[in-house]
């Protein structure tokens, strides 16, 4: 028994902030506009501030039992991404669990990593199914970063949108399915991409409000989102194409024995340059972001639902799936469909 | 290379610089249009170039393309 992607599906808030709003409320970037527009991204979903990561995974979970006809009870165990959680205590997991009315005897479990967390995922449903034994498993992302932004964050409310995303791996009688995985991490970099107070290291105090601005004005505090954008350009530049090499050494394959390369929707620009590095055919990277932005861990699987749906993914093809960034950590797989 | 070389592909590649705007003298991070998406554009270019890595410490110690000049020449050669 071989662990397949069956069906993904995906839910975006309805809620929608496209460059217009961006360019109204930050109207000095208007003269850095063409440069933006490079980033490849239109408009992003924002979620509402009464709702969750969990809501919307759960939404996401909904459409995918609607649109491809599966059955609750049929789940074995739920895997849910994240980085945003409903408490501290229970696991989200278990919340949606009830929400979606899965059985008593269905595993749940949170799991937290931002933009690798998708292929990571696939890992544990794949260990579930052939190491396990287990039949079905769904695997949950969703990530709902805009609400932890400051107001005054451009870059961040320009490349982000939220979203969540819903796949269900099944034990399958198959060549195809998932293949070998490489995983990286890199804990000398976590404050590249941090919020730093109001976990359990630091609380939040007066000083966590204190905005601080960085070499290119843009602002945020220690309560906020902070992400070095810089560096995590030059991360992913430098690590990306090693993965992608790896994992085709790994699979003994080379670059043309892959139909489709999807890579985390970073942004438009950092992949264009990933894949010249790798010297990727441009027809063979399928992307993603133009009204979704950057949506971390559902990105992947946002784009992976998008191809199938476009007919560029068809049954039978050969599909890498490279993740990267907060953590630092980072993750590639080779999936035949 | 030589430093006219690098300040003619700066120039091609922002459209932000007309030819013959800039020397090596001109201190980028002070002209009127830097950008955090211009230093991305930047250390983009100079990978794809001479395949040498400048990171956001390089872009805060120099002063001027002739220091960023230096800093790949440095790291061609090492």
């Amino acid at each position: 028994m071989k662990a397949q992607i069956k069906h993904i599906s995906y839910h975006l808030p309805k809620t929608i902030f496209s460059n217009e709003d961006y360019f109204k409320l930050f109207p000095d970037t208007i003269s850095n506009e063409e440069n933006l527009l490079k980033i490849g991204t239109e408009s992003r979903h924002i979620i509402q501030t009464n709702q969750t990561a969990s809501d919307i995974a759960v939404d996401a979970a909904k459409a995918l039992f609607i649109e491809h006809d599966v059955d609750p009870k049929d789940i074995d165990f739920l895997l849910f991404c994240a980085q945003e959680f409903d408490y501290y205590t229970p696991t989200s997991a278990c919340i949606i669990h009830e929400r979606l009315n899965l059985t008593e005897q269905c595993g749940a479990l949170d799991f937290n990593l931002g933009c690798s967390g998708y292929v990571y995922g696939l890992s544990l449903a794949k260990g579930l199914i052939e190491g396990v034994g287990l039949k079905n498993v769904l695997l949950l992302t969703s990530s709902t970063l805009t609400k932890t932004f400051h107001e005054k964050d451009k870059s961040s409310r320009f490349l982000f949108g939220d979203g969540a995303s819903a796949t269900l791996i099944t034990a399958s009688e198959t060549s195809n399915g998932i293949g070998e995985f490489i995983f990286g991490t890199d804990g000398k970099g976590a404050d590249k991409i941090i919020i730093k107070d109001g976990g359990a290291r630091n609380k939040i105090t007066e000083n966590s409000y204190k905005e601080i601005t960085d070499d290119y004005g843009n602002i945020t505090t220690d309560a906020c989102f902070y992400m070095n954008g810089i560096s995590i350009f030059i991360f992913g530049l430098n690590i990306v194409p090693k993965l992608v090499n790896d994992i085709l050494q790994k699979e003994q394959k080379t670059i043309s024995d892959i139909d489709l390369f999807i890579f985390h929707q970073a942004n438009l620009f950092l992949i264009d340059k990933i894949a010249n590095k790798l010297q990727i055919p441009s027809e063979k990277v399928f992307n993603f972001m133009k009204n979704t932005g950057n949506t971390v861990s559902s990105s992947i699987p946002i784009a992976l639902s998008e191809a199938i749906k476009s007919g560029n993914a068809k049954k039978g093809d050969t599909i890498l799936l490279a993740g990267f960034g907060v953590g630092l950590s980072w993750a590639a797989t080779i999936i035949k469909l | 290379m030589h430093i006219n070389e690098l300040i003619k592909l700066i120039e091609i590649e922002f459209d932000d610089f007309t030819e013959g705007s800039l020397n090596p003298k001109t201190d980028l991070r002070k002209t009127d249009v830097w950008t955090s998406m211009h230093a991305l554009i930047l250390i983009a270019l100079i990978d794809t170039e001479f395949n040498v890595t400048i990171n956001g410490e390089d872009l805060r110690s120099i002063n001027c393309i002739e220091d960023l000049y230096n800093i790949i020449k440095n790291r061609i050669v090492s």
